[in-house]
């Protein structure tokens, strides 16, 4: 049954997903649409973004200079080792599982609103392809950002890391700053980037499929919100999982 | 003008719409009445493509929309306007981006000219100064005069209203009901009004369907009306004293 049900939801997203992706009835108002989702998931995001890199940029650098202290581990490791975790996983992954949660819900809650307020239905009346017309410019917009904040993201949890190190003195900053530069490898830059594109997709786009198809009233969207959150940070995981082993391995 | 002609409508295995037949008239405000559940909803929905039926055929002054491809409905739903039950009004758009909106996604006019009948819209439904205004800083009567005129910006030859007047005073439903009319009349419109409101019915009923658990049960005008034999009609229409009280009094003076 849950196999089934698993199969026939897929089958669903994946005629959504052709629907979303077809050719749009104007250019000119899905770049301005796009450019509206660009500001409203991407670059309304950034806040939240600097809060929490900033915090756990601090916190890993902290926990890395206290577990490491063993006399044979040089003293800038705390330095590389913040820089891997940042660079490998939480500029990525953990940050696109926040993002699910603030960017996923929103759309999920947007669109699924617009449906019981039959505004999509209004759409589709007028001959629009109302999935192409709400949907496409969100995954367009937030994929084009999320490199953005992806880079934001490392450049603040490489700042709340400095921030630490000078006020509480855990671990000199020269130590530190070299640590973050020492055996630099630039693919792992590249392999978050192409991960957080990944995820972004997931993230616009299930939200976008659980609120397109809500059925009934404010009780549904909210439920609806909730599983795109909780489906999109799934597959955010299981994704991560095999981008890691084809572009790591 | 309309035809529908023995369409059938079932979900879950429950046929909801069986073989209903019926016309609606150009330049006449057709009415679709009939209890909650009786399949009306699912008969609108159907004629404009929401839903599709079974069996019969749905002709726009004789094209089969069962036999039109994907882009030949696309291009028949410009044709149409809608009034929904509840606006449906984009709340991210003002009063006049609401009105703009159809015009900007279909026509080639400047913003100028499209701003111009815009206002011009909205001015033929009596809604001035609101233009810059949010569909959630309005009252329900001005958000329904705004997807009336949201829904005539593109001269349509076909304008579906689910339930006008639902959630609105009696006096405001007057005033919808006659806005319908008279643009229904001025613009030579094939309007289907979908109701429940008694005052909609012999206020403006020139065409009325009466459909009952999924049959059309019976087809006539509001004068008509008064002096149906229907059982069910009459327990639907003049369902309340008032309504007997009206029904009396207008069958005693035509006998006069």
């Amino acid at each position: 049954m849950v196999i089934t049900d698993s199969l026939t939801t897929f089958g669903r997203y994946c005629l959504f997903i052709s629907k979303v992706f077809s050719i749009p009835d104007r250019w000119k108002t899905f770049f301005k649409r796009t450019f509206f989702e660009i500001t409203k998931l991407g670059v309304d995001s950034i806040p939240l973004v600097i809060v929490i890199s900033l915090f756990i940029g601090a916190v890993i650098t902290i926990q890395m200079q206290l577990n490491i202290v063993s006399p044979l581990v040089p003293s800038y490791s705390t330095g590389l080792a913040t820089r891997e975790i940042i660079l490998l996983e939480f500029s990525n992954s953990i940050l696109c599982l926040i993002l699910a949660g603030k960017v996923g819900s929103n759309i999920a809650s947007e669109i699924g609103t617009m449906r019981v307020t039959e505004q999509i239905d209004a759409l589709d009346i007028m001959g629009i392809n109302s999935a192409n017309f709400l949907v496409l410019p969100k995954i367009v917009g937030f994929l084009i950002y999320m490199p953005v904040l992806v880079i934001f993201c490392i450049f603040t949890s490489f700042l709340g890391g400095v921030l630490i190190s000078i006020f509480t003195g855990i671990i000199p900053l020269s130590r530190f700053i070299y640590g973050l530069q020492t055996m630099f490898s630039e693919w792992y830059v590249w392999y978050g980037l192409i991960k957080s594109l990944f995820f972004s997709f997931i993230i616009t786009s299930v939200a976008a499929f659980y609120g397109y198809f809500v059925k009934g009233g404010a009780l549904e969207v909210g439920k609806a919100s909730t599983n795109a959150v909780v489906a999109s940070s799934i597959l955010i995981l299981l994704l991560d999982v095999v981008l890691t082993k084809l572009l790591l391995q | 003008m309309i035809e529908v002609k023995n369409i059938s409508k079932s979900f879950d295995g429950k046929t909801i719409l069986h073989g209903v037949s019926a016309t609606f008239y150009t330049g006449k405000t057709n009415l679709i009445i009939g209890q909650s559940g009786s399949g009306k909803t699912v008969l609108v929905k159907s004629l404009v493509g929401l839903l599709r039926p079974e069996e019969g055929e749905i002709l726009y002054d004789g094209r089969d929309v069962m036999k039109m491809n994907q882009n030949q409905v696309k291009e028949l739903r410009k044709e149409i306007g809608m009034l929904f039950q509840g606006s449906a009004l984009f709340d991210s758009e003002t009063v006049l981006g609401n009105v703009m909106f159809p015009l900007t996604m279909f026509t080639d006019m400047t913003p100028a000219e499209i701003k111009d009948r815009a206002q011009f819209c909205l001015e033929r439904v009596n809604l001035k100064g609101a233009d810059s205004k949010y569909p959630s800083e309005i009252s329900g009567g001005m958000q329904k005069r705004v997807a009336i005129a949201r829904a005539i910006a593109l001269n349509p030859k076909y304008l579906f209203c689910d339930e006008p007047n639902s959630g609105l005073d009696p006096r405001t439903s007057i005033l919808i009901d006659e806005l319908l009319s008279d643009i229904t009349h001025e613009y030579n419109i094939t309007t289907i009004i979908n109701t429940h409101d008694m005052n909609s019915v012999l206020g403006i009923g020139e065409n009325i369907i009466f459909i009952n658990k999924g049959y059309r049960e019976w087809v006539g005008d509001m004068h008509e009306i008064y002096q149906t034999t229907n059982e069910a009609l009459n327990d639907f229409v003049f369902a309340n004293d008032l309504f007997q009280k009206v029904r009396a009094y207008v069958v005693s003076h035509e006998h006069r």
